[in-house]
């Protein structure tokens, strides 16, 4: 059958992918952020999963104002990087994995997990740059990925304890599919940081330190912090961070830190990084 | 009526069903900026492009002021208007240091510091 093996929680920052992209990777500034990743990408060429679950949220760019799914699964073949106002991003085509992604989506709808199935669409910075950190720049991605996206841009985001439980449910799905594959559950998004208004720039390292105390040893608990926690604390943007859950829930109750990675700033953000390994 | 928590917080427009109603064709318009073509029409004749969208003259005149904190007032969300940043060839740093009134290197070595504090910043109550 199926496993989850682990799971990775990134930041997803855009600039990341940017000074990538550009060939900055190397500069003092971005120079501490890549450092952070490096045995990560040591650790994650050693786990070999066969395919990543990616949880990110689309930042208008595949989903505009006409359509906003609070939980959408890629069940296409592939998927394309996106043109997010500068051209697209010079990085692999996302391949798929169709079969698992459709038994997810029917799994999680059965399970009462009322999933949108996208079977065409484009995949911007909050999927693409994880794989960056994680995998540098190859010339195709080493396993195949399903993107789940969840929103986190119109007000409500599904709550953080609705995205734990769709981590349990994921899992739960995962080892009900025949076929033997390796897969690691990435959560992505935040930390800290704002982007828009006179408060834009918010940091908050308190904050963030505690929620991946939390994330790693309570996660429950964290699961139940309120929308407005995360907005006042960590910023408007910040509220990205329960998309973290999701690749909580999906884990062991009990899980192993393999590596933990926290550095300020990035462009406007706060990075942070976890590799969790059930036991 | 109880208090809305999330209006307490300073500086800060939460992007809610009000928002988005408000500003559905701007941040629609917005969107249509991810195609190199369009891209092309509006800076072209931005007045032009602007006027076949079903935008307030408001919201039109915030689009060409570039007044970002203006948009956003009008419904627009950040991600929707960074494609116009985009389209200009700005970056999400640049914006950020303009919307909290700053010019861009004061703001880098805020950021650099360690960005700005939620002490202070937290409550409107915090704010003498
Ligand atoms: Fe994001």
């Amino acid at each position: 059958m199926a496993r989850i093996t682990a799971g990775v929680a990134t930041s997803h920052v855009p600039a990341i992918g940017a000074a990538l992209d550009n060939g900055k990777a190397d500069e003092p500034y971005w120079q501490p952020v890549f450092a952070g990743y490096e045995a990560s990408k040591a650790w994650i060429a050693a786990e070999k999963p066969d395919v990543v679950i990616l949880v990110y949220n689309d930042h208008a760019s595949a989903f505009s104002l006409e359509l906003i799914p609070t939980f959408a699964i890629g069940c296409a073949d592939e998927f394309a990087p996106a043109d997010e106002g500068w051209g697209p991003r010079p990085v692999p085509t996302v391949q798929g994995h169709p079969e698992l992604a459709w038994h997810l989506a029917e799994s999680l709808i059965l399970d009462e997990f009322d999933m949108t199935i996208v079977n065409q669409m484009d995949v911007d910075h909050g999927l693409t740059v994880p794989l960056s950190l994680m995998f540098g720049q190859p010339e195709a991605w080493p396993c195949k990925v399903i993107p789940l996206a969840v929103n986190v841009v119109q007000y409500p985001p599904p709550t953080g304890n609705r995205c734990f439980k769709l981590g349990q449910a994921i899992r739960r799905a995962v080892e009900s599919y025949p076929e033997d594959l390796k897969v690691v559950v990435f959560g992505t998004g935040g930390m800290s940081h704002q982007l828009q208004g006179p408060r834009a720039g918010l940091i908050n390292k308190t904050f963030d330190n505690a929620f991946l105390d939390r994330l790693i040893d309570d996660p429950q608990a964290q699961a139940q912090v309120p929308h407005i926690d995360y907005v006042r604390e960590a910023g408007s943007e910040g509220i990205e961070l329960v998309m973290w859950l999701v690749m909580r829930g999906a884990l062991d109750p009990k899980v192993r830190v393999a590596h933990r990675f926290y550095h300020v700033p990035a462009s406007n953000t706060a990075v942070g990084h976890l590799v969790l390994e059930n036991l | 009526m109880t208090e809305n928590p999330f209006d307490d917080i300073p500086g800060t427009t939460l992007f809610n069903h009000a928002q988005s109603r408000l500003g559905f064709h701007l941040n629609q318009f917005c969107m249509s900026l991810m195609k190199a073509a369009n891209r092309e029409a509006f800076k072209a004749d931005e007045r032009a492009y602007l006027d076949q969208w079903k935008m307030t003259e408001d919201q039109k005149q915030a689009v060409l002021d570039r007044d970002w904190n203006g948009m956003i007032a009008l419904g627009a969300n950040i991600y929707f208007t960074a494609k116009i940043a985009a389209t200009d060839g700005l970056s999400f740093r640049q914006i950020a240091a303009e919307m909290s009134g700053v010019s861009e290197d004061v703001y880098a070595q805020m950021m650099l510091d360690g960005g700005r504090s939620v002490e202070g910043n937290r409550s409107k109550k915090d704010k003498r």
